[in-house]
């Protein structure tokens, strides 16, 4: 066996796929990976280029819901190409081997690949009573990150149990359950958050990495820029309904036939930094907004905690500038309104004439759900 | 072990999160949400069994059409689930990738054509999938198929064989993430999709753009359309032939005798469980010509020990609990970590142990199809009948590990085809005027009584799944899962008694124990769900092996 690895180019050659595939698969990930138009030919000469990196692939404290989304990667050949053009040398639920054998492979790759391996981990890591809450072959969750990080170029943090703790991280947390980057320091660490993160990032951030070599530009959070700068509130396509003050009073009702906004409903679309609205999932066949249900914020640190998600954003502890809320809140008394001019203020919109009249409209019709 | 077959067997779970911990004073309403992230592999049906828990509890009837919404969305999981489940987590235990190098292409095809009209079959196509392969092993870097036990010998298929089965392996990965988009279309997301207590948030209005109206309703018509399609032209007919090659794995990994379903897909809401497509029920010692009642709401019925399991009850650790006074207090007491065994004469594992009536119960498909049967279910028995004619084997052949990989395959094509009929009920229902999706009656939590109990019962890909509630002023008092693999994959009760893994190794055969293929095969056939342990032992004792599952 050749130890030489083969570029992608190499391998859609041998696989049958034709130079314009090559290119139109090319354009794709330019575009998932949410990289300019230009910046296609640099895309297409890595990927000729680079061999493929191998990737170790961590399951703690989760639920599986980021391997299977990655599963669904959608837009053409990329469930193909980017499962098989990384090495994918550990994966507990997609490797053939098991137990033993599978941390041999395991070991064999973060030996032979040390220093160049991309680590991905999917689930927290209990901190809590020595780490007794997750333990694989005898040894805690903590003991192998640490292990693997250690080898490790950078590391991917997969939806917001890796990148935040999630639902586990939860009041009370009973467990210690920490995001990876409060317990490995000294490498780049990439979060994906969401619950799980859509399908076509987790691919874009594994393309970016392999077309330009190296990480995407990352925010204050740690989160790629190019899938996580935008609230879903400002891409939603009922936006217009938001801004016309048109809301779903209750589920079901002749408002939400009409596809009205969802922020009554609980929404939590304008606090929540995602592509839903314009990735959307499942190869842009819909989203939750446009499937009747708010936004739960699956993406954004404590979003558990942050709840109940049927109630709405005006008295959402974490929301907008609160002060502001509540003088408005207890002048108009109605605590919708008071996060709608909340949300208003804190986003810089210039509509106050609008914002008057919504609140004159949702005073006038206010049907609250408790 | 003992000359070369499985003598004793213990599972281990070594991780939780304490999600009935973190339940306890939030909104029912959210419930569905929290729970639904207990797994992401058959994600939604935790959504299913909690939404009804709270309904149930709080006496909430959903209207027709969100009960056909639930069912598309169950059906479609099932689909997806078990189609994966084959191929990407199950099959790899029967194909010899390795082997399939050596095929002979146009073999592959005839064989292919001679049990299946799916197009994809010429041996061009077979030829290219086995150079994709080749060039995939040249390479150097295995990837996923890495370390497999690959030339094991108890691999039996023809490398022509081995060559559809990986061929099909990479197309099913390509059809599943299609499926899964009736999930997208109803509740916004896959994994994890949408729910509500009380109905289901998609609307119905058929003259706007943004709600269910004649284009989503076609789109989920063409993922049905190609779902049985790919279920009768691939799965069945690649299920049959690898087992016709395996035919002694019908009569290993038997395991117990008990089968317990709770029954899903209402056709007449959700309270009559007499007109589910799945019957509830629960057959002891295989006796076929007695289904006995199983009720959610009886305290003597489901009830949990936590003998060997890091769990501490107030009134003591032999006392078995029903849900509703269920505790869920963290008592370890095993080995500080690194180690190399657990004790398992003490405490041994985090997942709890059910019985039903004090009895050990298998759940999953072989389960749900058994209790089907036993219930004189017609669909259910004319697709039985039918693959044992063709395997040639007996009714009893069932009963095995083969019998539960193929109980799988054959109730999936059950689920494509009841899918069909409840999208046809759903377009009629919109034809004869009813739109509604959601009872809005009880939504507010000022219209529940001070103090409510439910109880929802569901059938996950994996098995009987139910959930426990009890409601306090609003809020959540108490909240406890039971869950498929907690039946099959706890350790044992008060009395010593196996539950499904432990009980199902005995005496499988093993060609060698530092490659434990065969073991991988039986528990694989309960499609396990939560990283386990299984250790293996000589008699005197020394570690053989370990091998993990997700």
């Amino acid at each position: 066996m050749s130890e030489k690895p083969q570029t992608l180019w190499e391998k859609m050659q041998q696989q049958g796929y034709s130079r314009r595939d090559f290119l139109r698969f090319c354009g794709y990930i330019t575009a998932a990976a949410g990289i300019h138009a230009s910046g296609l030919s640099t895309v297409v000469r890595a990927l000729e280029t680079k061999p493929r990196p191998p990737v170790v692939w961590f399951h703690f404290q989760e639920c599986t819901c980021c391997s299977e989304s990655f599963i669904r990667s959608s837009h053409p050949i990329v469930a193909d190409v980017i499962l098989d053009r990384i090495s994918l040398d550990y994966s507990e639920t997609l490797q053939a081997a098991a137990g033993h054998q599978a941390e041999e492979a395991l070991h064999q790759a973060m030996e032979k690949y040390h220093g160049q391996y991309i680590m991905t981990v999917e689930g927290s890591v209990p901190t809590k009573d020595g780490g007794i809450y997750c333990t694989i072959g005898g040894r805690t969750a903590l003991d192998v990150v640490k292990e693997a990080a250690n080898g490790a170029k950078a590391i991917i943090a997969w939806g917001s149990c890796a990148s935040n703790g999630c639902v586990q991280s939860a009041k009370p947390n009973p467990t210690g359950a920490t995001p990876i980057h409060k317990v490995i320091s000294g490498k780049p660490i990439i979060n994906v958050p969401g619950c799980p993160p859509i399908a076509e990032v987790m691919a874009g951030v594994i393309v970016h990495i392999l077309a330009f070599d190296r990480l995407p530009h990352l925010d204050g959070l740690g989160r790629p820029k190019a899938f996580y700068s935008k609230r879903v509130h400002d891409s939603c396509y009922r936006r217009p309904f938001y801004d016309a003050g048109l809301f779903v009073e209750t589920f079901d009702d002749e408002n939400a036939k009409k596809g009205y906004c969802l922020y009554k409903m609980g929404c939590r679309g304008p606090v929540t930094y995602n592509s839903c609205g314009i990735i959307k999932w499942n190869n842009g066949v819909s989203y939750p907004i446009q499937s009747g249900h708010g936004c739960i914020g699956c993406s954004e640190a404590n979003f558990w905690d942050n709840g109940p998600f049927y109630q709405h954003l005006a008295s959402f502890p974490g929301f907008g500038i609160e002060t502001t809320a509540d003088t408005i809140g207890a002048i108009v008394g109605v605590g919708t309104v008071a996060g709608i001019a909340a949300h208003a203020i804190s986003t810089n919109i210039r509509k106050r004439k609008l914002i008057k009249e919504e609140i004159e409209h949702s005073v006038k019709d206010a049907k609250l759900p408790r | 072990m003992k000359n070369g077959k499985i003598t004793n067997a213990y599972s281990a779970g070594t991780m939780v999160r304490g999600l009935e911990i973190i339940l306890k004073d939030r909104d029912p309403r959210d419930a569905w949400a929290f729970t639904e992230r207990v797994c992401g592999v058959c994600t939604t049906v935790h959504a299913l069994a909690s939404v009804r828990t709270v309904e149930n509890a709080l006496g909430i009837i959903v209207p027709p059409n969100a009960e056909l919404v639930r069912n598309l969305m169950f059906c479609a999981q099932y689909l997806q689930d078990h189609v994966v489940h084959f191929y990407h987590l199950h099959a790899l235990d029967w194909v010899d990738v390795v082997s399939s190098l050596k095929a002979d292409p146009k073999e592959t095809s005839r064989i292919a054509k001679s049990i299946s009209r799916w197009p994809k079959s010429s041996p061009k196509y077979f030829q290219d999938v086995q150079n994709r392969i080749k060039t995939f092993v040249e390479s150097g870097q295995l990837g996923i198929f890495a370390n497999g036990y690959w030339g094991h010998p108890a691999y039996k298929l023809p490398p022509e064989v081995n060559l559809l089965g990986v061929a099909h392996y990479l197309e099913a990965l390509e059809w599943q993430k299609e499926i899964v988009k009736v999930h997208t279309i109803l509740g916004g997301k896959n994994p994890h999709p949408n729910y509500l207590v009380g109905g289901a948030p998609c609307s119905i209005n058929i003259d706007d753009a943004t709600a269910l109206n004649a284009e989503r309703l076609s789109f989920i018509a063409k993922l049905i359309d190609d779902g049985i399609q790919f279920v009768e032209q691939v799965y069945i007919p690649d299920l049959l032939a690898v087992a016709s090659f395996y035919k002694e794995w019908f009569s290993i990994g038997s395991g117990l005798p008990n089968y317990l379903a709770y029954g899903d897909l209402p056709t007449n809401g959700y309270n009559d469980p007499g007109n589910f497509k799945f019957q509830r029920g629960a057959v002891l010692n295989r006796n076929l010509n007695e289904v006995h009642e199983v009720k959610g709401d009886d305290p003597d019925q489901v009830r949990e020990y936590v003998t060997h399991s890091w769990y501490k009850y107030e009134e003591g650790d032999d006392k078995s609990l029903h849900p509703w006074e269920g505790e869920s207090e963290f008592n370890y007491t095993g080995p500080k970590p690194p180690y190399e065994h657990l004790n398992v004469d003490q405490k041994y594992s985090w997942l709890k142990t059910p019985r039903w009536k004090d009895h050990p119960m298998e759940v999953g498909p072989l389960a749900r199809l058994v209790v089907a049967y036993a219930s004189g279910n017609k669909d259910v028995q004319e697709v039985i009948t039918e693959a044992l004619q063709k395997l040639k084997v007996p009714v009893t052949a069932l009963f095995s590990t083969l019998g539960r990989t193929a109980a799988r395959g054959l109730e999936t094509r059950l689920v494509a085809h009841w899918m069909k009929d409840f999208h046809n009920q759903l377009i009629t229902n919109i034809k004869n005027g009813d739109t509604r999706m959601f009872n809005s009656e009880k939504w507010a939590p000022h219209t529940w009584p001070k103090e409510a109990k439910g109880v929802g019962l569901s059938e996950a890909p994996r098995g009987a799944l139910a959930h426990w509630i009890v409601i306090k002023d609003e809020k959540i008092a108490n909240y406890q899962l039971v869950v498929p693999s907690t039946w099959n994959a706890s350790p044992r009760d008060v009395n010593g008694k196996r539950s499904s893994y432990e009980a199902s190794l005995l005496d499988t055969p093993m060609a060698d124990p530092h490659k434990p293929l065969e073991i991988l095969r039986t528990i694989h056939s309960f499609d396990p769900c939560i990283a386990c342990a299984v250790h293996l032992h000589d008699p005197e004792g020394k570690h053989l092996n370990q091998i993990s599952f997700m």
